[in-house]
């Protein structure tokens, strides 16, 4: 009787819960039967779910073969972060190392600053970060965008979690066999890490490519825009036509939702890993 | 020569003992991030410091930096602007922050053990959150559209005469906001939930089975206090968050209508980038680090006292 009522009440909840996730589930839809429909029948209501007459080739060829066509933001998106990520890994993993696994004086302490300016908000210093750019004379460049982004004191914190835990009888063994601190680095410590590394690089890829505001700020030319840019372009140009502003949109999450629904267990356990250990 | 070759080699490795040599390869790993450090948050500071005691328009060079002491900050007590971005950052806090951390707990707790198809539920609350927030951001404004946009032709067809104009009218611009980057970002909150409670051990809602409590009580006697240090850590991210919110208000309403939806870093922004104030924009930035800053502290002291 009580396991009955518990399964009635199972399937209530799980109920409530569909029809909530569905809230969360139609703008999206919405948004791909808009970028199929006409320009004309985006706005009619009572909203036609599954369009009766399509124009999906041309809200295609529009934003993906238009004046800035749509290809060029994926191309620099898909450039600068595939660059921020790979460099971040670099230099987040190399610190990590350096910070569990030699001994040197002076370690604790960098560690320690490094933590401290963790609070700084990267927003309080575009204005110097700006100026430094543009002095190196790398405004309007895909490198502006990319040094801004590839030190991450964050993940360099992350790493260090983790490499705390890979037992020093590895590196010992290795030591005795004759392998340097580069050969332990490389092969040792890189591999043992590989599941956290994998994580860093897939939240670190989302997040570049999802930023806004420093693609806003260092990039004028607008064969450099990422899609973030590209969407406000596309915003600008077709102020109108939904039907198209919808492609844009489209175009610009799929890549991400692809590896999201091939990756979605690593990318959730990314994410919880920052706030259980923050 | 062959005293030579085996002379330097000795006194080489006599100075570059394991101890020395370990520092060295210590601080070769560190330099990246060193460097990085130095430029972007130490270099950047102290620069942005300066220039917030400075007027400076870029075009005139670095011999146009002129010093003119505490005048910025004069100017921002006195700027209406900033007063109402201020006022609207607290606004947007209240409006996001306590409301997502309720809704995520109760959906979290649901999901975590009361419902059919777990990881369906998962994936599909954190969509919005993984896809970018400006591709969101542009539907939403379609969908929100005050005369044409679907969600007010439903609310005409349900009888609402006059369905709010949405991110167009001044009244109620930051509240669309709020509603928009809630629903993106819901999906973050319910996940590090889910991952706090795969830590709580089922021995203990057995043992309250056991005493006959009901599932409120379990709720609130078990699940709310374990969950705490998740509960501020959320609370703490997301209050430093909202107060650094941009991409959002830039793509959407710039600030507007009428500064309605303005935000501290959006007056950076617009002072530092459009208006080519960098003095006055780096007495704003220091402006929000302050805050960052005091934010931080209290919560860090809050904190403490919730251990001690």
């Amino acid at each position: 009787m009580l396991a009955l009522r518990k399964n009635a009440s199972r399937i209530i909840i799980t109920a409530v819960m569909g029809a909530l996730s569905i809230f969360f589930l139609i703008p999206f839809i919405w948004m791909i039967s808009s970028a199929f429909k006409f320009e004309n029948d985006v706005m009619r209501f009572p909203i036609q779910w599954i369009p009766e007459s399509i124009n999906v080739v041309y809200n295609f060829k529009a934003v993906w073969m238009g004046n800035v066509p749509f290809y060029l933001f994926y191309f620099n998106s898909i450039k600068v972060a595939l660059s921020v990520t790979l460099i971040t890994l670099v230099f987040s993993s190399m610190a990590a190392y350096a910070f569990t696994k030699l001994q040197f004086k002076g370690r604790d302490l960098v560690f320690l600053l490094l933590i401290s300016y963790m609070i700084i908000p990267a927003q309080a210093t575009l204005i110097p970060r700006f100026m430094m750019i543009r002095w190196m004379g790398l405004y309007d460049t895909h490198a502006a965008l990319i040094l801004m982004d590839m030190f991450s004191i964050y993940f360099t914190f992350l790493l260090r979690q983790f490499m705390m835990g890979v037992s020093n009888d590895f590196i010992e063994a290795a030591k005795i066999d004759g392998a340097g601190y580069f050969r332990i680095f490389w092969s040792i410590m890189l591999p043992l890490c590989r599941p956290v590394l994998a994580t860093v690089a897939i939240i670190k890829f989302i997040w570049t490519w999802n930023d806004y505001q420093n693609p806003l700020i260092f990039l004028l030319d607008k064969k450099l825009y990422t899609i973030q840019l590209g969407m406000a372009l596309f915003r600008d140009d077709y102020t109108n036509n939904y039907a198209i502003m919808m492609m844009a949109s489209l175009s610009a999450i799929i890549p991400l939702l692809i590896v999201f629904v091939i990756l979605q267990k690593q990318v959730i356990n990314g994410i919880a890993l920052g706030g259980v250990k923050g | 020569m062959d005293a030579i070759r085996t002379e330097n080699p000795q006194a080489a490795k006599k100075f570059w003992s394991p101890r020395r040599k370990e520092a060295l390869i210590g601080w070769l790993f560190l330099l990246p991030e060193i460097c990085g450090m130095l430029l972007l948050n130490v270099f950047a500071l102290l620069f942005s410091l300066y220039l917030s005691f400075s007027e400076w328009d870029l075009l005139s060079g670095i011999s146009g930096i002129k010093f003119i002491g505490i005048d910025n900050y004069v100017k921002m007590f006195q700027d209406e602007a900033i007063g109402k971005a201020l006022t609207n950052n607290l606004l947007y806090t209240v409006l996001t922050v306590p409301l997502s951390i309720a809704i995520a707990l109760v959906m979290a707790v649901l999901i975590h053990s009361k419902v059919y198809g777990k990881d369906y539920f998962k994936v599909v609350f954190f969509l919005p959150y993984i896809s970018s927030i400006i591709a969101i951001a542009a539907v939403w404004s379609v969908l929100l559209h005050p005369s044409l946009g679907p969600i007010n032709q439903f609310l005409l067809e349900l009888g609402i005469q006059n369905p709010p104009k949405w991110l167009v009218d001044p009244k109620t611009s930051l509240l669309s906001i709020a509603i928009i980057s809630t629903w993106a970002g819901i999906g973050y909150t319910i996940i590090i939930y889910m991952a706090g409670l795969a830590n709580i051990s089922n021995d203990l809602y057995e043992a309250a089975d056991i005493d006959g409590a009901s599932q409120i009580q379990k709720f609130f006697k078990i699940t709310v206090p374990l969950l705490r240090p998740t509960t501020f850590f959320l609370f703490v991210t997301m209050l430093i968050g909202s107060f650094k919110v941009f991409d959002i208000i830039a793509f959407l309403t710039e600030g507007g209508p009428h500064n309605s939806s303005t935000v501290v870093v959006f007056r950076i922004y617009e002072e530092g980038f459009r208006n080519y104030n960098m003095g006055y924009a780096s007495a704003i930035s220091w402006l929000l680090f302050a805050i960052i800053g005091i934010l931080t502290a209290a919560t860090w002291k809050m904190r403490k006292e919730d251990a001690a």
